[in-house]
């Protein structure tokens, strides 16, 4: 075995898994997963845990994989994380764990992220189950939103002897990792769901249908329901759109809505009722992870789907996997190219897009190269539907509604850094609502932390 | 799990219903409204809350028959369960935030179009509360079709007025008609005019309310899904910006409304959302033939 290279991982095939909704890693076997491990140097100084936002001991749970031992390897990681599964399939490894791993100077880094989902399967598999051994401490924490923030902060708490409950506006918990990523990359029913299981196992509550600022109120959390503390991690979930004529056309979706009708709702399903629309030819405007789900869920509804970005390949900010998935499928890459109106027949659904060629001029502040239109370059392309992944931002609802709550210029929640102390005593918040649209690694960490700030707040109280 | 408490039908393909929801009832106002989901397979449907009870924890929703959904909704029987209901969602009517001192001093005229007196009625019965009595212009296409006739009369009396679409019942004519009809011809002045029914009533209330120069709000339902502002499904053009109409409507200003794009937007679903329709009705029995919906695949 070639010490500097990866195992490699079996994938569905290209032009098989482009017509289904199964996951597309197939995940290592036992020995594969023994192979891989071993590669580990298990550094003195593992820079790879200082790479992962939750500190997983990563060179303690390889070595129990080594051994054979997945029961003590789930353990450990259990230890820092709540959610192997989701993580190990979804982090951006390559610039966190795997990014700063020895082996990775020479060779290839070691599959962090892959033996970590190897390790949570075997122990969903093997039908191991979280304990929590802590005795109650009589006080009671309310968490908004069950997102991979939320989950994190009251599993902590839970485990710290907190009562935990958590209020979800939408009629399942799990955040994005329900509504936004597909199918194809995490599966719901076995992965998302296991996991929030065993969140539930802790002895955390989760009343869904629950919209804090409309339903209840933070204060009436803090006042009339007996909650000492408050855990904000309401993600950032406002879509944008390019303010471009035409975009109200049927046929013209958000990346949100899109995903949502496929992912919540099942629409790619036959025996839900919520129905979705693909269309013959699927154009996709973006180039992020979001518009990468977007095209390759359009793809699998059986449209012809074309990725339209305005800078070039280089710049695109999805993930090299991703995109390097999304073009093994099949989606079409436009690049250097910008809508500037969307077409719609007299019934008016989509008809078509008006793009405008690009290339690109000087560096920008954020040291990308700035795209600039070409002039007398624009040309109609056909579609029947439209997908907007231009990114999202923190909805105004609860800021709006609590006393005291501030945000930043771009509608973020403001949160010490430490500990998720916001600018109102007793609340605290973390996540996407905190630094926007980012990872789920990230917004648990910020769980993490801020149930350590809210365990110190209410221990001071406590005394 | 939500408790249907009660049904009723009012006309052919109309349906009330009081369900158990106290999150809800604990803190609706008139104008909000809220999305029920009958079980796992079903679609997110958002209803107008119609009426609420704080005490006992219920809220009344009224709702017609038109497609897939709310077929499989009509099936439902007392005692049986919504999986889901959530809100209250939307902004409160305009009206809820003046003080009664200043709605006395206000003529409001409500036209309600069909289904849509549902959700004029709990304003109605709210400003009676409040001292003042509106004026209501409420149309149906019959006199079969005509709801909550005795409920609606018991908060505005005889400022009812009631049109039919054939003239069975009431005033022959469209409800436009008979609001012409009291503003020119009977001298009657009004200060604010909130309709709510079927688009392209809202429509034309909007243009001859323009016309007569009476402020107007109407209350759009627009293709929903999350009913939060996660989606953009539901977004609308008023004068020249973007709203989504389930969280900053669903009232909005009637003259600046782009009523056409709403419409052909309102259609989207509505050939996919047919073949979901035939499916169910048929069930499986319907093994296509008919062309048009793709039958059993
Ligand atoms: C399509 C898509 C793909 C992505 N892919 C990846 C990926 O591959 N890897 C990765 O690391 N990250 C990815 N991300 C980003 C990642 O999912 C988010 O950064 C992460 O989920 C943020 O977690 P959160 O807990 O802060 O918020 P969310 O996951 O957004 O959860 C917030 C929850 O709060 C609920 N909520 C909101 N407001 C209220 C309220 N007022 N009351 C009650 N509940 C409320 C929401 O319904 C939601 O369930 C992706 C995002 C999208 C949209
Ligand atoms: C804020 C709001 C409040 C509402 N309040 C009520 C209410 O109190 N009572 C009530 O009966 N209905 C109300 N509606 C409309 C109701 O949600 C729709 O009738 C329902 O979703 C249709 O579902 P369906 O599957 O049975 O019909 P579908 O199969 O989806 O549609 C059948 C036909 O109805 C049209 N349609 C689809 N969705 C809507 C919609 N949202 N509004 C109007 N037409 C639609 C389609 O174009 C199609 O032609 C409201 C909608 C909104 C957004
Ligand atoms: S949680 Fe993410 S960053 Fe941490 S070890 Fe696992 S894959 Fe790496
Ligand atoms: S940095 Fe890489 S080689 Fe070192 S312990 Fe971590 S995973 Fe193993
Ligand atoms: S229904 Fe999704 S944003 Fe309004």
């Amino acid at each position: 075995m070639d010490m500097m290279k990866r195992v490699p991982i079996a994938e569905q095939a290209p032009e098989e898994r482009a017509k289904n909704f199964k996951e597309v890693c197939l995940g290592y076997t036992e020995e594969e997963a023994r192979a891989e491990a071993s590669r580990c140097l298990n550094c003195k100084n593992p820079r790879c845990v200082a790479g992962c936002p939750v500190s997983i001991n990563i060179p303690a749970f390889l070595q129990q994989v080594i051994a054979g031992q997945e029961a003590k390897a789930a353990g450990i990681i259990a230890e820092s994380s709540a959610l192997p599964a989701v993580c190990g399939r979804v982090c951006p490894q390559e610039t966190q764990c795997e990014g700063v791993c020895i082996r990775g100077i020479k060779g290839e880094p070691v599959a962090i992220g892959k033996l970590e989902r190897y390790v949570a399967d075997w122990a969903r598999e093997h039908k191991l189950e979280p304990e929590n051994h802590s005795e109650k401490n009589g006080q009671r924490v309310a968490v908004i939103g069950a997102g991979p923030a939320g989950l994190t902060c009251a599993g902590d708490l839970a485990k710290l002897g907190y009562e935990v409950k958590i209020f979800e506006a939408l009629h399942e918990p799990g955040g994005v990792l329900v509504y936004g990523i597909p199918e194809f990359r995490l599966p719901k029913d076995t992965v998302v769901a296991h996991e929030v299981e065993n969140v539930k196992k802790l002895g955390v509550e989760i009343e869904t249908n629950t919209i804090v600022g409309k339903s209840v109120s933070v204060d009436d959390l803090l006042d009339k329901e007996g909650y000492d503390a408050v855990f904000i991690g309401s993600g950032a979930g406002l879509p944008m759109f390019m303010h471009i004529p035409g975009e109200t056309a049927s046929g013209v979706f958000s990346a949100n809505e899109f995903l949502t009708r496929n992912n919540l709702m099942k629409a790619f399903r036959e025996d839900y009722d919520t129905p979705i629309f693909a269309g013959k030819r699927a154009i996709v405007v973006g180039g992020g992870n979001v518009a990468m789900d977007a095209a390759r869920t359009a793809l699998r509804l059986g449209a012809e789907t074309h990725i339209v970005y305005r800078r070039s390949e280089a710049e695109l900010p999805a993930r090299a996997e991703e995109v390097h998935h999304a073009k093994e499928e099949g989606v079409i890459f436009d690049l250097l190219t910008n809508p500037v109106e969307i077409l719609q027949d007299e019934n008016g659904w989509v008809r078509g897009v008006r793009v405008i060629h690009m290339e690109l001029g000087e560096p920008d502040q954020s040291g990308r190269r700035r795209p600039v239109e070409i002039p007398g370059s624009e040309e109609e392309i056909p579609a029947d539907t439209v997908i907007m992944a231009l990114g999202t931002s923190p909805n105004p609802l609860l800021s709006s509604t609590t006393e005291g709550l501030e945000t930043n210029r771009k509608g973020c929640l403001i949160a010490d850094e430490k500990n998720g102390q916001t600018t109102r005593e007793g609340v605290f918040a973390g996540g996407d609502a905190v630094i926007g649209a980012a990872t789920v690694i990230l917004a648990m960490g910020a769980g993490k932390q801020a149930a350590r700030g809210i365990d110190e707040y209410l221990r001071s109280k406590r005394a | 799990m939500y408790k249907i408490l009660k049904k009723k039908k009012l006309a052919e393909q109309i349906w009330l219903m009081d369900v158990e929801a106290p999150r809800v009832a604990a803190k609706c106002l008139p104008g909000e409204f809220l999305i029920v989901k009958i079980d796992r397979y079903g679609e997110r449907i958002p209803l107008t809350i119609c009426d609420y009870d704080r005490e006992k924890g219920t809220v009344l929703i009224v709702f017609q028959v038109v497609g897939a959904s709310s077929y499989r909704m009509a099936e439902l029987n007392e005692g049986d369960f919504f999986e889901d209901v959530v809100g209250p969602l939307g902004c409160p009517s305009e009206l809820t935030k003046k003080t009664p001192e200043e709605l006395r001093k206000m003529n409001i005229l409500f036209v309600a179009g069909g289904v849509g007196t549902a959700p004029v009625y709990p304003q109605v019965k709210w400003l009676k509360e409040q001292g003042v009595t509106a004026d209501v212009v409420q149309g149906a296409k019959n006199k079969d079709l005509v709801i909550l006739e005795d409920e609606m009369r018991a908060v505005c009396g005889d400022h009812l007025y009631i049109t039919t679409d054939d003239g069975s019942y009431g005033f022959h004519g469209l409800v436009t008609a008979k609001v012409e009809e009291l503003v020119e011809k009977e001298g009657k002045h009004y200060d604010l005019c909130v309709a709510i029914g079927p688009m392209i009533m809202m429509k034309f209330v909007a243009l001859l309310t323009k016309k007569l120069g009476i402020p107007t709000v109407a209350s759009m339902n627009p293709i929903m899904v999350d009913g939060t502002g996660m989606c953009g499904a539901c977004r609308l053009i008023v004068g020249d910006e973007v709203k989504f109409a389930c969280v900053d409507g669903p009232e909005f200003d009637a003259h600046k409304i782009d009523f056409d794009q709403a419409m052909k937007r309102a259609r989207m679903y509505a050939s996919e959302e047919g073949r979901e329709y035939l499916r169910e009705k048929e069930g499986k029995t319907h093994h296509g033939g008919c062309g048009n919906c793709g039958g059993q695949q």
